[in-house]
């Protein structure tokens, strides 16, 4: 077992206080596929809020609690593109002054992964078997697919569970309007976005939406519920792991 | 339509988005914009390569502004033509003014020009006592409208045929009140009817630039209606108007942006007509202006070429980001109050009016990174706009509830004990508000997001929490 993949599960501060179950399900494929985990303590935020204000030096800061809690690590995972892509393209930008902890950053951003992309492009999982019966569809959460070139990385996994169909969205690498802030200082655009994107999303007929970012996620299921839609939400990591006995994103307690 | 500066962009939106007819527009363009850049650039295998080289060129000009327009005002000296430099727009539209009045001139058609919309060069002109005909089919739609361009290459793209044949039976009161005007092939004939008229009594044309030709002292013009080659040969004056950072160094590095320039902003190979001018009519020429001038205009580019922003100064004009941009297409380019909307007005903007007349543009931007990707010229908006944010964010010009808010966060964010006692705290609330709905349907503090939205509730307990009592350790 030495040779296992030391990897720092970088929950985000999304799952970590919105759906603990995505972090498990996150858990439970990395260690299926072969990594020992473990989940510091100390991580809090990537600090995108902070640095998408435009208030570096609250950015910069919580930054430098990130680096130093997953520093240790052969590889930092998290189950969001945006995260992800928080620490591998902009911590290096972000701490590029710091003579503390500009190299630093540089070390946690060229081991830092998207847990999809990390499956299968870093440790190239394919010992897996899942079931799951019922027509899906998926959105490209922005960060991931732009930041880090996830797009075929969730489909080629899905593709290979069984009874799943996929059924794509019209415009699936649209934005759905979250954009962290951006939802809360301009509320009638985002939602106007959202709108679109649910309107897509339902005219696919899927039963489900799956992504990869939380963000997304609440912002969809959360449209799509006052819409009085039927179609649930979930984490794709949360289907990957066999993990859908939780009541979907946004959904009642059974 | 009444505009709104970019300070009420919030409002302007609202406004947008109540106005049907701009949202079928809007959302035909959206449409159109997906299937066509992806399939044009399907056929050209070294898009991406020719990308490369056009940022190279425009880098390696950038780097060497000066020596570049100073050899292409040697060259257009050369082909006959006068040079006129100006530092801002007040200068500028003074510049042309006195050539129009050197001239006599009396008609003045004009080509599509987005740096003339900057200077406001037409109102300026009139007020003077000259009239300006715009020859653009587009821009001559709005200019009977009293409106402004809503896109760089496709002014009018806010309007439905339907409200453009109204336009024209509105102000061509001398045409029969019942002529057929249901397909735009109808609307473009009598435009161009009108037009003619014009092209052939005007004294003056006046274009802008895609480009600057240092090594030949040329200037390049495209369309896609022939308007800007009659704008420019028939009058007896051609004046341009270009600001600095159009040049580039040679004819090949032209052809190079010119491959990938209409291919990003309308889907096509080519535009229709490519035009070069250099200088005026010479000895034995069967056409083209007695005068040839050309007003180089600053307007804030020397202080962007200086800064973190000089990426900017690559950009063709395109309009390529305005059409990919999510936020453009859901409240289109006038809700942003300047002269260019979407993503490179966000950036442009702040620059052109100063940042505390537009910092709400910036903010303005989900930051999906459509933009960047689009962008011919690897300009990166999204960083930009972030760069923006900065700067707002130093100077205390946005929201105080907005900063407020994050200043609490980023408090709780830096002190971990803080935060996981807050966390704590916040899950029980929420899960406390939702009941067993699953999810909030109207929350204070969050009225935006609740208004369209509900808000999922949280499970239930911090996932380290829990993943530390089950794993210890």
């Amino acid at each position: 077992m030495t040779d296992a993949p030391f990897v720092g599960l970088f929950a985000t501060c999304l799952v970590d206080l919105y759906r603990p179950t995505v972090g498990f399900a996150t858990a439970r494929l990395l260690e299926a596929a072969g990594c020992r985990i473990e989940v510091p303590r100390s991580q809090i935020c990537c600090g995108q809020p902070a640095y998408n204000a435009g208030d570096r030096e609250n950015a910069a800061a919580i930054a430098r609690q990130t680096v130093a809690a997953f520093e240790k690590y052969d590889y930092v995972v998290a189950p969001s593109g945006s995260c992800a892509g928080m620490l591998r393209h902009h911590y290096p930008e972000l701490l590029a002054a710091d003579a503390n902890y500009s190299a630093r950053a540089n070390a946690v951003a060229e081991k830092s992964w998207e847990l999809i992309a990390f499956l299968t492009d870093v440790v190239r999982w394919t010992d897996f078997d899942a079931r799951w019966p019922g027509t899906v569809t998926y959105h490209d959460a922005c960060s991931g697919l732009r930041e880090l070139g996830v797009k075929d990385q969730p489909r080629n996994l899905l593709a290979r569970i069984d009874g799943l169909e996929l059924r794509e969205l019209e415009a699936p690498d649209v934005c759905c309007g979250f954009g962290g802030t951006f939802c809360m200082k301009y509320p009638e655009v985002s939602a106007a976005m959202v709108d679109k994107k649910a309107a897509d999303i339902v005219a696919t007929g899927a039963a489900t939406l799956l992504s990869g970012d939380l963000g997304c996620l609440m912002n969809i299921a959360g449209r799509l519920s006052r819409r009085g839609e039927t179609v649930e939400a979930r984490h794709v990591a949360e289907i990957l792991a066999g993990m859908t006995d939780v009541p979907a994103i946004g959904g009642t307690r059974r | 339509m009444e505009q709104g500066t970019s300070l009420s962009f919030s409002a302007n939106a609202a406004r947008a988005q109540a106005d049907a007819d701009l949202q079928s527009a809007l959302d035909k363009l959206q449409r159109d914009t997906r299937t066509g850049r992806p399939a044009i650039i399907a056929r050209l295998p070294e898009f991406e390569a020719l990308r490369d080289r056009a940022v190279a060129i425009k880098d390696h000009t950038l780097e060497n502004l000066d020596h570049y327009l100073e050899k292409f005002e040697a060259n257009v000296i050369d082909a006959g033509g006068h040079t006129h430099w100006c530092e801002d727009a007040a200068a500028a539209r003074e510049t042309v003014l006195e050539i129009c009045r050197a001239a006599d001139a009396k008609i003045v058609g004009k080509g599509k020009s987005m740096v003339s919309e900057e200077i406001a060069l037409n109102d300026f002109l009139i007020a003077n006592g000259l009239e300006v005909v715009e020859t653009d089919l587009g821009e001559y739609i709005l200019q009977l409208r009293e409106e402004t361009p809503s896109h760089i290459v496709m002014p009018a793209i806010h309007l439905k045929k339907e409200q453009i044949a109204e336009t024209f039976r509105d102000h061509h009161t001398m045409l029969a009140p019942d002529r057929p005007l249901n397909e735009p092939r109808e609307m473009t004939k009598e435009a161009r009817v009108r037009l003619r008229e014009k092209f052939l009594a005007a004294d003056v044309g006046i274009t802008g630039a895609n480009m600057l030709i240092a090594e030949t002292g040329s200037v390049v013009v495209v369309t896609n209606e022939g308007n800007g080659d009659l704008t420019q040969t028939l009058p007896r004056i051609h004046i341009v108007i270009a600001t600095i950072e159009k040049v580039v160094p040679r004819i090949d590095d032209a052809l190079s942006i010119l491959r990938i320039l209409a291919r990003s902003a309308t889907g096509q190979e080519i535009t229709s007509y490519t035009t070069f001018a250099t200088g005026p009519r010479r000895t034995g020429d069967p056409d083209g202006p007695e005068e040839f001038h050309l007003v180089l205009l600053d307007n804030g580019r020397t202080k962007l070429l200086d800064g973190a922003f000089r990426d900017v100064l690559r950009c063709i004009r395109c309009g390529a980001c305005q059409s990919a941009c999510p936020v453009y297409g859901a409240v289109g380019g006038h809700a942003y109050g300047g002269v260019y909307g979407g993503p490179i007005g966000a950036v442009l903007t702040p620059a052109l009016d100063g940042i505390e007349n537009a910092w709400t543009l910036p903010e303005a931007s989900s930051f999906c990174g459509s933009c960047e990707d689009v962008c011919p010229m690897r300009i990166p908006l999204p960083g930009l706009m972030r760069l923006w944010r900065e700067i707002a964010h130093a100077g205390k010009l946005n929201k105080a509830r907005a900063r407020r808010g994050l200043a609490i966060w980023a408090f709780a964010a830096r002190r971990p004990w803080l935060y996981r006692t807050g966390a704590r705290i916040a899950i029980r609330v929420l899960h406390t508000l939702a009941r067993r709905r699953g999810h909030i349907r109207s929350m204070p503090l969050a009225g935006g997001w609740t208004a369209a939205r509900d808000l999922p509730a949280p499970e239930g307990g911090r996932f380290i929490d829990q993943w530390h009592r089950k794993h210890g350790a």
